[in-house]
């Protein structure tokens, strides 16, 4: 079953190998990875769909929270969330079926990002199964060349990050030792 | 006040803040800055004879002391060769810091000499790692690396350093406060949850407590010890957690597992309460997860949140540091005790006369017999001179489990092993760390032929600093886990599981400058045991063990804990 997980994570050297390597070390397997900068740049928000067994689901957030560069790891498959992806697709047309093909992208919102005498590069986006049928409809019209972003997903409720708060090291220092 | 000092010297500094006396290393090309600041400085560098050892070095001197270890090796060959012990302080949550050399910043990226991906191979064997890319950024780096190794579920924390940065001077003003704001310990646990714990513990009739390496790490064994006797349940400590409870106690029923006792598997699988403390729920001590403790209830104590509900769902998840958490459920459940006075008092009767009757029924005895050297019996006479009070360091394999299942600990912080990784090679410089952490303590290192044969190197680094390590090897000729799996469950085709061509250990010993003797003849046992230990210095004791023996009781792999193989076929008479 597919896992939509949002994290979010320090900037810091290799915290992307940190997290795709959590996911081969536990046998987890990834379907698509999106990330960028947030707002602050020395974070990163990164959208993971994953394929994990439904009661694995709390583990694999809990392994990801465990992660010493990540402030946050959370659960949007069930929502409240939205998902979007976004396809970039070049399509071969003849002269015959253009409009057709025009017709059909503008169903699905799509737009025209170039046309030519061979055919049009067109982009869309929406949820997973909305892009699922875009490209399937297009093929149908012709040769097909497709990109897909893999999804980035928003949560809709505002949830409060609780991150750890500063420690002395002097006194840690003595606990420990 | 800050002054202009080498980033070498800088490590040193943040290393004498954290409290740090001795690093276990092997020098190389990169690192030779820091050795030179080594060189005439008050922190101790013990000379290993491998990288592996250095960090298993750590491991014994970290598990023998709750304090963190530190080791130390060069860039390419010597930081892969650290990659097996860092795996094994992963396993078994012990808190090392590792510090490798690395090729000059320049250079990283074009396969210089000695240049390996330190940063990407120990990604999945440390708790965190570091790469240090400035002078300026390496002592926040060190103080982070310490917080984190020792802190919450502790582990092993590398920091990579470039050798550029050792030699670059900069401005060095101490460290009084780090922030990793990701990096959240929960320590206190949730007070309503450990009210249901306390009064869970009053409600149900066969209680029995599951404590692990936790109390161990958590240094909680007092306290366990006040809960243990205020609900006077039965308890059983894992492989790890050996010490947690002094096996003396009348409360202490065993060790539960794979090669656990009849009474502490029994206990587990028909407790109706199990209260699990610091544990994982590992499969070497669950059997077939699916029928472990079908009746029972779980209470889960445990500071690392992803350890709850990943094997065994828990009744009451309470993650915290089991030394709080201890602490609040003795108290509570003392508060409530006089509301239950009674009840079920004839049910805990009934538990404690039925976990009696599995011990009388197949008690933990060791074997001997007048003829050869019984495995089990070495590991009684070596308990008979420790009195529960030595440290014992094992290796992997039957005689870890004969050491596990018949010598007795005192206290905490006494059997060190490789539980998780089961890494062969970690007896004799695991007894090294610990040795040079306890100096006035007896220090047994307690291997086989085989992992001893690992170790070799390191017996001249126990001779170069005098270490008082009592070596004893049960020299059974084989690889004698691998022969007792070869035997039952391969149709007795032993398959690469003879180790012929040992050498003679009063020769290997006095090569190296001290004492050694083979043993083989039963009667000499005792004595030459305790001429081992008479000797003021280290000691290489081989003694030639029955070679057939097998260590019971077994749970074949994918068995119920239940499902327990507990002696050797007998022999049946035919009329």
């Amino acid at each position: 079953m597919l896992q939509i997980i949002s994290v979010l994570v320090e900037n810091k050297p290799g915290a992307l190998m940190r997290i795709t390597g959590l996911f081969t070390q536990r046998n987890y397997n990834i379907e698509s990875l999106t990330v960028a900068r947030t707002l602050d740049p020395a974070l990163s928000r990164m959208t993971i769909v994953a394929d994990v067994e439904p009661k694995l689901r709390v583990q694999v957030i809990k392994q990801i929270n465990k992660l010493i560069n990540v402030l946050q790891a959370a659960d949007l498959t069930d929502g409240p969330a939205v998902a979007r992806e976004m396809v970039l697709l070049r399509i071969k047309s003849t002269m015959e079926n253009r409009t057709a093909i025009l017709k059909e992208a503008e169903i699905f919102g799509a737009r025209v990002v170039d046309s030519s005498v061979e055919g049009f590069a067109l982009e869309a986006t929406g949820d997973q199964e909305k892009m699922d049928e875009f490209v399937n409809v297009m093929r149908s019209y012709g040769e097909i060349q497709v990109t897909r972003s893999g999804l980035i997903a928003v949560s809709l409720e505002m949830k409060k990050l609780r991150l750890a708060p500063p420690v002395s090291t002097s006194t840690e220092a003595m606990v420990i030792s | 006040m800050s002054n202009l000092i080498s980033g070498s010297k800088m490590l040193l500094e943040c290393l004498v803040q954290e409290g740090v006396e001795v690093i276990f290393g092997y020098p190389g090309g990169v690192t030779l800055p820091l050795y030179d600041a080594l060189y005439d400085h008050p922190i101790r560098h013990v000379l290993v004879r491998h990288e592996q050892n250095a960090c298993f070095a750590a491991e014994g001197y970290a598990k023998s002391t709750g304090r963190i270890g530190v080791c130390c090796a060069t860039s390419g060959p010597g930081a892969t060769n650290l990659v097996t012990g860092l795996v094994d302080a992963m396993m078994d949550s012990v808190p090392v810091v590792a510090l490798t050399g690395q090729v000059t910043s320049k250079l990283i990226g074009s396969d210089a000499f000695q240049e390996a991906d330190t940063f990407g191979i120990t990604r999945s064997c440390t708790k965190h790692n570091f790469m240090v890319k400035t002078v300026e950024e390496l002592p926040q780096i060190i103080h982070e690396a310490f917080y984190i190794a020792g802190s919450g579920r502790p582990g092993p924390v590398l920091v990579d350093i470039p050798k550029d940065v050792f030699q670059a001077q900069g401005h060095y003003e101490p460290v009084t406060s780090i922030h990793l704001p990701g990096y959240k310990v929960f320590t206190e646990g949730h007070s309503g949850q450990i009210r249901r714990a306390a009064q869970m513990m009053w409600e149900c009739e066969r209680p029995l407590v599951y404590a692990g390496g936790g109390i161990i790490l958590g240094k909680a064994s007092g306290e366990l010890r006040d809960l243990v006797e205020t609900l006077d349940a039965p308890t059983v400590c894992t492989l790890m957690g050996l010490g947690g409870l002094p096996s003396d106690h009348p409360n202490f029923i065993s060790m539960p597992g794979m090669h656990g006792s009849y009474a502490a598997n029994m206990g587990m699988m028909n407790a109706d309460l199990l209260i699990a403390l610091g544990v994982r729920f590992d499969d070497r001590v669950t059997g077939r997860l699916a029928a472990f403790a079908p009746h029972a209830r779980v209470i889960h104590v445990d500071i690392d949140p992803a350890e709850i509900g990943k094997n065994k769902t828990a009744d009451i998840p309470i993650v915290g540091d089991v030394k709080r958490v201890l602490n609040k459920l003795t108290k509570v459940a003392q508060e409530l005790k006089p509301a239950f006075s009674g009840k079920h008092s004839e049910a805990r009767k009934a538990w404690w006369k039925q976990i009696r009757d599995w011990k009388e029924e197949h008690p933990l005895t060791p074997t001997r017999s007048t003829t050869e050297i019984k495995p089990q019996h070495l590991m009684a006479e070596i308990d008979r001179i420790s009195g529960g009070n030595a440290i014992v360091a094992s290796d992997v394999g039957q005689h870890q489990m004969w050491a596990a299942q018949f010598i007795r600990f005192n206290g905490p912080n006494q059997w060190l092993n490789s539980g998780g990784l089961g890494s062969m090679g970690f007896g004799v410089p695991s007894a090294l760390g610990a040795q040079l952490a306890n100096p006035d303590k007896l220090v047994f290192a307690i291997v086989g032929d085989g992992g001893f044969q690992m170790s070799i190197p390191e017996l001249a680094t126990i001779a170069n600093y005098g270490l008082n390590v009592k070596i004893v090897i049960m020299n059974n000729g084989y690889l004698g886990m691998i022969r007792q799996w070869q035997e039952l469950f391969y149709n007795n085709r032993l398959s690469s599981a003879t180790l012929d061509g040992f050498p003679d250990a009063e020769m290997l010993a006095g090569a190296y400058g001290f004492k050694g003797r083979t043993v083989d003849k039963v009667e000499d046992l005792a004595s030459a045991l305790q001429a081992a230990v008479d000797e003021p210095g280290p000691y290489l004791l081989n003694v030639r063990v029955a070679p057939y023996e097998n260590v019971y009781p077994m749970v074949p792999a994918g068995g119920a804990a239940n499902e327990m193989v507990l002696g050797p076929p007998q022999p049946v008479e035919v009329a």
